[in-house]
């Protein structure tokens, strides 16, 4: 029992475990979108190019939640414009949009070596800089996040399954894209400073991906991602504070070990439901009509 | 002859790159219209249902839709993602109304997409994956999320394509009884033959409109050459006009 209780004694060690929970369940919900879109890669691109943002804002002395915000927005956004128009595919695009912000960042730190200090920390992540304030944000923007997704359930479901048909229904698509940009750029500013790049994009990736293992219901995926999310995030940080290394890194690897476990339970079930993700628009498979009357 | 739904005047429109999609096309869909529109690969077709639909601005002409008209879209099966986790009850919501902000399906709603799956003859499959059902079915499904806006025309992109005989015969079958219902249809195919005997108009489409009219009237040799580029026989069995390839010819 001390095992879990002593590490509460910490504040900091609380703060973190309410941010790496929250920031879970918020990255397991929109990863959900973002891996049905077949946009797995946004993760790790927009948080690479929130990365050139943030320099900047260091460099310049602007708020970092603004600056880097609204940077992350715009490349959602030109990454968006530019897969829409069917030459470029997806991941093509956040690598060339979002590697050019992130090296753009490379060449500011080059130029101002106070930027390089401030960046340091929203590269790799410091969970024991984790303040009350930092909880406030991530549970303010996860309350608006599912507010919003709550508000444009129908919207968001259709334009993620069939846009061109959302569209004659009255849907404004690229109004419903901007937005889930928008949910992703402040996910991953507000959950960047305590995690670190790199859980950011498995954090958006795994837990949907063992969700979709799970269930055919697009609603049911919503929920258990949501909880996968927050289960490797509680976890994950309770396991860095003992074996005293990376909270990015044990988060990540508890995600894998559920991932695993799923993937060995659920077997070709699940692989096949998870197949789908990434490689959409294939042929119907072959289903008898013997076999779907049964 | 009644008020038309939409009304194409003169219609023309290019690509990005410059090449011409459509020529000088006129076109009147009316309440009573059953349509198919055949073309080759490239034709314009699909772009000529866009701008049926609207989602497509000609570069010229004059598109006149009637003020207030509901249309339904029924989408290729080809470019569905039959991975995606959701249920046929969940697949035909989408198409509800977004009146509210509640993001659950309300008790009339549910009833009403019910009530569309049960006139389609697919009751009972709500809680199904859509790849779980045969390619029949699976086109009911889309057939009936876009019934659900109650549309006066319903729209369908190669309805045929890529399904089997069956699915093909049960597709148009059901066509035919929405359109005796009252509904005014619209499809675009690749299939010359399986359309003559359950549509009562065609429209060769090359780009230019090469011929509109009754199958007996449009599926003719020198129309056929025209569109397609390649020589065909017609021949005729009970009243109906089927084409075939002609033997022995190389197409240059």
């Amino acid at each position: 029992m001390t095992w879990l209780t002593e590490p509460l004694g910490f504040e900091f060690v609380r703060n973190a475990l309410v941010v790496c929970t929250v920031a879970g369940a918020l990255c397991g919900l929109l990863g959900v979108f973002v891996t049905l879109r077949g946009m797995s890669y946004i993760g790790h691109g927009l948080s690479h190019a929130i990365f050139g943002g943030a320099a900047l804002c260091a460099a310049i002395g602007v708020n970092f939640f603004v600056g880097a915000g609204i940077w992350g927005l715009a490349s959602g956004l030109a990454v968006g414009r530019v897969t829409r128009r069917r030459i470029i595919g997806a991941d093509a695009a956040i690598g060339v949009i979002t590697t050019a912000s992130f090296a753009f960042g490379i060449v500011l730190l080059g130029f101002y070596t106070r930027v390089k200090q401030s960046i340091e920390a929203t590269v790799f992540g410091s969970v024991l800089g984790v303040s009350s304030g930092d909880v406030l944000l991530i549970l303010g923007v996860t309350v608006c996040s599912v507010a919003v997704i709550v508000a444009n359930y129908r919207s968001l479901l259709f334009t993620t399954f069939d846009p061109e048909v959302a569209e004659v229904t009255g849907v404004k698509v690229a109004r419903i894209d901007a937005l889930l940009m928008l949910l992703l750029s402040v996910a991953i500013l507000s959950s960047m400073k305590v995690l670190g790049v790199t859980l950011i994009a498995a954090a958006l990736v795994l837990p949907a991906v063992v969700a979709r293992m799970l269930t055919d219901s697009f609603t049911r995926m919503l929920w258990l991602s949501s909880a996968i999310g927050a289960t490797t995030g509680f976890t994950g940080m309770f396991l860095s504070y003992h074996l005293d290394v990376a909270s990015g890194a044990t988060i990540v690897l508890t995600g894998f070990v559920v991932f695993a476990v799923v993937f060995a339970i659920s077997g070709r079930r699940g692989l096949r439901r998870a197949a789908g993700l990434d490689d959409h628009h294939g042929p119907a498979p072959d289903v008898s009509p013997l076999r779907a009357v049964r | 002859m009644s008020e038309p739904l939409v009304e194409l005047r003169h219609v023309s429109h290019r690509y990005g790159n410059g090449a011409s999609v459509l020529r000088d096309v006129d076109l009147r869909i009316g309440g009573e219209s059953m349509l198919g529109i055949v073309g080759p690969s490239g034709s314009g077709k699909t772009t000529l249902l866009r701008v049926l639909l609207g989602t497509v601005r000609p570069g010229h002409g004059h598109v006149e839709r009637r003020k207030g008209l509901r249309l339904g879209y029924v989408p290729q099966v080809e470019v569905v993602d039959w991975y995606f986790p959701v249920t046929v009850l969940e697949t035909v919501l989408m198409a509800r109304p977004a009146r509210r902000l509640r993001p659950w399906a309300t008790p009339v709603e549910k009833a009403e997409a019910e009530a569309v799956l049960e006139r389609l003859g697919i009751a009972g499959l709500g809680r199904r994956h859509i790849r779980e059902l045969s390619g029949g079915q699976q086109q009911r499904v889309f057939i009936a999320r876009a019934l659900l806006g109650q549309p006066e025309l319903l729209l369908l992109d190669e309805p045929t394509s890529g399904v089997d005989v069956r699915t093909r015969h049960e597709v148009l079958h059901l066509l035919e009884e929405l359109h005796r219902d009252g509904l005014a249809v619209v499809l675009t195919t690749h299939d010359l033959n399986g359309m003559a005997a359950h549509l009562p108009e065609l429209l060769c489409l090359n780009v230019c409109v090469q011929a509109a009219g009754p199958p007996l009237a449009v599926l003719r040799p020198d129309v056929l050459e025209r569109t397609y580029g390649a020589p065909m026989d017609v021949l005729e069995h009970a009243g109906l006009p089927f084409v075939v390839d002609r033997p022995g010819v190389r197409v240059s």
